[in-house]
C-alpha cells in the first residue's frame, strides 16, 4: 500500500493488540514513516513499542505514540484529541507523535466527525486512557525502585522519586509498566493543574499540509488501481432509461462500461443512507483526464421516476418518505411554502393560550424568513477508494460516520462486519455532507463488478449537483406585545422542502407566557443531509434578525431585550425547560457587549448588529460592524463571544471560530443552489459563489468564556448566529431589514429598484 | 499519446500521455505528485496551482503539450523540508483547517511575494481571491503572507 504514510491498518493493530491483550509487545514496528509531530521527523526506526491501551503506545526510546480516534476532517481532532491524551498521561508534548486510529469499534466509541461532538464525547474516557497509563508507569517505578506508590511523582514524561533523587523516562519504564494489570478507577488529574489542555499547540499535521504530503483521500493509491466516475440524470426527478457506450469504449485507456444499482428495491434506509439517485453508468479506466474525457461520449437516455415511498430508519425510530415524481424549480418550491404556510400545520410545542394572547394584543409584528438550499461544496470532491472481493472489502476514504458506513456496505455487499476495512483519511472538508456515504456503497459495487482496485472520483460538477443539500426553509414569526409593549406571546411557524427546521424548545421558549411553535413540510425529490449546524444555521438566521426587529419596535437595546428574556426563562420558565441555560446564554451576550465596546458613545456611529445562539451544547454571540462601499457591505470587525466549556486548544479553537464567522458570512451573502426543472443552476466555482479572500472581514476578534465546564464542541455552534448578526448590521448601514437569503441577491434587487 | 520530457522540480521526466492532459492530473496520475489539488478542474478555485517559470498558474487549464521546455514548481519542489519561508509562516500561524486549499494558497502567495515583496491588505486579497479556502481560512493566510513578505 503505497502513500498510507499516517494511518495503521486495523489488521496490523488487531494483531499487535491480541498479540499483548493488553500487555507488552516487542519489536512492532509501528512508526514506519510516520511524521506527523515535529519530534518524529528524523526518526527512521524504532525500537521496542509497548501498547498500554487503543490510545497510547510508548517505545522504548521515550516516543509517546497517541491514536487520534475519530475522523479528521479540519476540525482538528487530530491535535486536540492526543492532547487530553497526553495531558492526564502527563507527557512532553515534544515527545508525541500522533496518529490517525484504525476504524475499530472495538478499542473506541463514537469514531464520528458531527454534531460537534468528537471532544464532548471522548473527554472523559480520552482523560481515562491518559491517566491510567500514568498510573501504570508510577505502579512499575514504585516496583522497580522498591518505594511506596504515592512517592512517585510525575512531570512532562519523567518519573521522580524526590527523596533518593532518582529519576526515569516513561520509555525507560514502558516495557515493566505495560506489564501491569490494568487500574481501575484512577484519578484524573484538577483541571487547574492542566499544561497541555488550555494551551495552544500547533497542528500536528501541519508540516505535511505545508510541504503536500498525500494525506487525503484523493490522494489514496494503491497499484493497479483504475478509476471510476458515475454518469447519472442532469436533473433530480430523472433516471436511467439505456445507455450506448460503443463510443466510450473505443477511446485511450477505458476499461469497462456498466451499471450499478446502489440500494435493490425495498431497501430500508438506515439514517445516512441517502443518495440521490440509484441507477448510475459506470466508466472505468486508466486515469483521471481518460475516463473524464470518455464519459462525455456517453449516449445515455434517462426517463421520469415515479413518485415511490421509502422506508427510512433515524436514530430512534422509521418512517416513510415520499419521494414525489417531477421536474422542480426554486421558483415553484417559493410559492408552495408560500401557500403551504397558509395552511395548518404539526403543532410542536404550546405554552399558555397563544390565540387569546394575539387577539387581545395592542400590536402584533409577522415577519417571514427564507434560505435557499445550499451545496456543501468540500474542496476535495467525494471520492473513495475501494478493493472488494468475494471474502472481503478494504476502503479507504474521507468520510465522517464509518460506523454508519461500515454496516450499510456490509449489508449491502453481504458481508459480515469482519470483513469490512474502512481506513479514514483526512477530509478536505465535510461539513456534514461526508456522513452520507452513498459514495462508499458505489466504489464497493464498482470494485465487485470491475473486479479491481478502484477509485472513485466526482468531479466538482458530480459533486455540487449529487444533491443532499441544507434544505430549502421559509419560517413566519409573530410577537404579540400589550399597550405597553410588553411582550406577551410568541409565535413561530416554520417549514421547508423537504423538511421543516424548527427546534421548539429553544430559546425564547420559557421565556414566554404565550408559546406556539408549529412545521410542516413540503416533499421534495431533491435530497438533503446535515450541513454545519443543521437547522440552526436557518433558525438563528430568522429567529435572531427577528428578535432584533422586536426590540427595536419595544424601544429596546437588543442585547438588552435578549438578556431579561433570559432573566424570565431563568427566574420563572414557562412550561418545560431543559433545553439551553440562561446563565450560559447571557453570559456570551455580556462578553460580547464588553469586547465590542457595545453601546459606548466612540462606536455610536458604526453600523453595527448582533446575534447569539445555542445549539449543539455551546453558547456563541457574536457583533459585526460592516460599512458599505460601492453598494456592496464590507465587513470590518467581527466580536464573538463563546461559551463551549473547557477550550483545548486555544489557537486552533480561534481558528475554527474565525472560519464559521466568514463561513457564515459567505453563505449568508452568497450560498444558493436553485433549480430549475429539476437541474441544478450552478455546478462549479464559476456559478456558484463562495467568499473569497477580499470578502472575508478585516478582523475576527474571538473570545471564549472561562469556565471549568466540560468541553461541549465547538465546530457549529459559532456558525448560524453569524447570518442575523449581518443581517442586523446590514440593517444598520442600509435602513432595510433582510429577510431573504443570500442577502447579496436582496440588495442586487433594491439596487434595481 | 504522444512523448514528453518534462522538467519539473528540477528533474526532467519523460512520459507518453495524451497531449490534451493538464498539467493536474499529469502530476497527480502519471507522476505520484499529489500535494497539486483538484477542486473545480475550470480555473476558479486555484487548488491546483503550480508554478511555470515561477509564477502561479492553475494546472488544471495547462495542457502538457504546451510546457514544452518551460520549468514547473509544485509543492513538492517549492523546498526540501518545508523551510521555505511562506511555509514556515503557515505554520508559525497554523493556518490550516483541512488542509486541502493550503499548497495552492502557498504556490500562489510564493508568486505574490515574488511580484510583489512588500503587499498591502489590498495587493494580497486581490492577488488570493482566486484562491477559495472553505474553511475560511483567509485571516490567517494573509497575516502569514505579511509575515513572510519581509523574508
Ligand atoms: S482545480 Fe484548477 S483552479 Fe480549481
Ligand atoms: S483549509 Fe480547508 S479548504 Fe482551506
Amino acid at each position: 500500500m503505497k502513500n498510507d504514510t499516517t494511518t495503521q491498518s486495523r489488521r496490523t493493530f488487531l494483531k499487535a493488540t491480541a498479540l499483548t491483550g493488553g500487555g507488552m509487545i516487542l519489536g512492532i514496528h509501528w512508526l514506519s514513516g510516520a511524521t506527523t509531530t515535529p519530534a518524529a521527523s528524523g526518526l527512521d526506526l524504532v525500537k521496542d513499542t509497548y501498547v498500554f491501551n487503543g490510545h497510547i503506545k510508548i517505545t522504548s526510546d521515550n516516543i509517546i505514540q497517541i491514536m487520534s480516534q475519530n475522523p479528521e476532517f479540519g476540525q482538528n481532532v487530530k491535535t486536540s484529541l492526543p492532547m487530553i491524551v497526553a495531558e492526564e498521561l502527563d507527557a512532553d508534548w515534544k515527545n508525541v507523535i500522533v496518529e490517525q486510529a484504525p476504524f475499530d469499534l472495538k478499542l473506541y466509541t463514537r469514531q464520528f466527525a458531527g454534531g460537534s461532538q468528537s471532544v464532548k464525547t471522548t473527554w472523559k474516557a480520552l482523560r481515562t486512557a491518559g491517566a491510567t497509563a500514568r498510573q501504570m508507569l508510577r505502579e512499575a517505578t514504585a516496583q522497580f525502585w522498591n518505594v511506596p506508590l504515592e512517592e512517585v511523582t510525575t512531570k512532562a514524561g519523567v518519573l521522580y522519586h524526590s527523596k533518593s533523587e532518582k529519576s526515569v523516562t516513561y520509555g525507560e519504564m514502558a516495557a515493566k509498566a505495560a506489564e501491569i494489570p490494568v487500574p481501575k478507577d484512577v484519578k484524573l488529574k484538577e483541571i487547574k493543574d492542566f499544561n497541555i489542555v488550555r494551551s495552544p499547540r500547533k497542528n500536528v499535521e501541519g508540516i505535511n499540509i505545508v510541504t503536500g504530503k498525500p494525506l487525503f483521500g484523493l490522494d489514496y493509491r494503491q497499484k493497479d488501481m483504475l478509476i471510476a466516475m458515475v454518469e447519472r440524470p442532469p436533473a433530480f426527478g430523472l433516471k436511467l432509461k439505456s445507455y450506448d457506450a460503443k463510443a466510450v469504449l473505443k477511446m485511450p485507456g477505458i476499461k469497462k462500461v456498466f451499471t450499478i444499482q446502489v440500494f435493490p428495491e425495498k431497501y430500508e434506509r438506515q439514517i445516512f443512507d441517502t443518495r440521490t439517485f440509484n441507477e448510475l453508468v459506470v466508466v472505468v479506466g486508466k486515469t483521471t483526464w481518460e475516463v473524464m474525457n470518455a464519459r462525455k461520449k456517453l449516449k445515455v437516455e434517462w426517463q421520469p421516476i415515479t413518485t415511490s415511498i421509502e422506508c427510512v430508519h433515524t436514530f430512534s425510530s422509521e418512517r416513510d418518505e415520499t419521494i414525489p415524481a417531477g421536474l422542480e424549480s426554486t421558483d415553484n418550491h417559493y410559492l408552495k411554502m408560500v401557500e403551504r404556510s397558509a395552511q395548518p400545520a404539526t403543532e410542536l410545542r404550546k405554552d399558555g393560550d397563544p390565540e387569546t394572547a394575539f387577539k387581545n394584543a395592542a400590536q402584533i409584528i409577522e415577519r417571514t424568513y427564507t434560505a435557499p438550499f445550499l451545496a456543501h461544496n468540500m474542496m476535495e470532491p467525494i471520492n473513495c477508494f475501494a478493493l472488494v472481493t468475494d471474502t472481503e472489502a478494504f476502503f479507504a476514504a474521507p468520510l465522517q460516520a464509518p460506523e454508519y458506513a461500515e454496516k450499510t456496505l456490509a449489508t449491502r455487499l453481504g458481508l459480515p462486519l469482519e470483513k469490512i476495512e474502512i481506513q479514514m483519511t483526512r477530509m478536505g472538508g465535510g461539513f456534514g455532507r461526508r456522513a452520507y456515504a452513498h459514495y462508499m456503497v458505489e466504489a464497493a459495487l464498482i470494485s465487485q463488478q470491475a473486479k479491481a482496485p478502484i477509485k472513485l472520483i466526482y468531479t466538482r460538477e458530480d459533486d455540487m449537483t449529487y444533491g443532499i443539500y441544507r434544505p430549502s426553509y421559509t419560517a413566519t414569526y409573530r410577537a404579540a406585545l400589550d399597550a405597553d409593549k410588553n411582550l406577551i406571546a410568541f409565535h413561530v411557524k416554520g417549514g421547508g422542502v423537504p423538511e421543516h427546521p424548527i427546534a421548539a424548545d429553544r430559546f425564547p421558549a420559557s421565556a414566554v407566557d404565550h408559546y406556539l411553535a408549529e412545521g410542516w413540510e413540503i416533499p421534495s425529490n431533491i435530497t438533503i443531509g446535515a450541513f454545519r449546524a443543521p437547522r440552526s444555521n436557518f433558525n438563528a438566521a430568522a429567529e435572531q434578525s427577528f428578535l432584533d426587529e422586536l426590540a427595536a419596535a419595544m424601544g429596546k437595546d437588543p442585547i438588552e431585550f435578549r438578556l431579561q428574556l433570559l432573566q424570565r426563562a431563568k427566574d420563572n420558565p414557562v412550561g418545560k425547560h431543559d433545553n439551553y441555560d440562561p446563565d450560559r446564554y447571557a453570559g456570551v451576550l455580556k462578553l460580547v457587549r464588553e469586547k465590542s465596546g457595545w453601546g459606548k458613545p466612540e462606536n455610536a456611529q458604526k453600523s453595527r448588529g448582533v446575534a447569539a445562539y445555542f445549539c449543539h451544547n455551546s453558547y456563541a454571540a457574536h457583533v459585526i460592524d460592516l460599512t458599505m462601499k460601492d453598494g456592496e457591505p464590507v465587513v470590518e470587525n467581527v466580536y464573538s463571544a463563546i461559551d463551549c466549556g473547557i477550550v483545548i486548544n486555544l489557537d486552533a479553537a480561534t481558528n475554527m471560530v474565525e472560519g464559521a464567522v466568514i463561513d457564515g458570512i459567505g453563505n449568508a451573502m452568497y450560498g444558493a443552489l436553485t433549480l430549475k426543472d429539476g437541474i441544478p443552476q450552478q455546478n462549479n466555482f464559476n456559478q456558484y459563489r463562495m467568499i473569497r479572500h477580499h470578502e472575508a472581514p478585516k478582523k475576527v476578534d474571538v473570545h471564549f468564556v472561562q469556565n471549568d465546564i466540560d468541553p461541549t464542541g465547538l465546530g457549529e455552534p459559532p456558525f448560524p448566529p453569524v447570518f442575523a448578526a449581518l443581517a442586523n448590521a446590514l440593517y444598520k448601514a442600509t435602513g432595510k431589514r433582510f429577510y431573504t437569503q443570500p442577502f447579496s441577491a436582496e440588495l442586487e434587487r433594491r439596487q434595481g429598484d | 499519446m504522444a512523448k514528453f520530457n518534462l522538467k519539473i522540480n528540477g528533474e526532467t521526466h519523460r512520459l507518453d500521455v495524451d497531449p490534451t492532459t493538464p498539467m493536474l492530473w499529469v502530476l497527480r496520475d502519471h507522476l505520484n505528485l499529489q500535494g497539486t489539488k483538484y477542486g473545480c478542474g475550470v480555473a476558479a478555485c486555484g487548488a491546483c496551482t503550480v508554478h511555470l517559470n515561477g509564477y502561479a498558474v492553475r494546472s488544471c487549464q495547462l495542457p502538457v503539450s504546451t510546457v514544452k521546455d518551460q520549468e514547473i514548481t509544485t509543492i513538492e519542489g517549492l523546498s526540501a523540508n518545508g523551510d521555505h519561508p511562506v511555509q514556515q509562516a503557515w505554520l508559525e500561524h497554523d493556518v490550516a483547517q483541512c488542509g486541502y486549499c493550503q499548497a495552492g494558497q502557498i504556490m500562489n502567495a510564493v508568486s505574490l511575494l515574488k511580484l510583489n515583496p512588500n503587499p498591502t491588505d489590498e495587493d494580497i486579497e486581490s492577488a488570493m481571491s482566486g484562491n477559495i479556502c472553505r474553511c475560511a481560512t483567509y485571516l490567517r493566510i494573509k497575516a502569514a503572507i505579511k509575515t513572510a513578505a519581509p523574508k
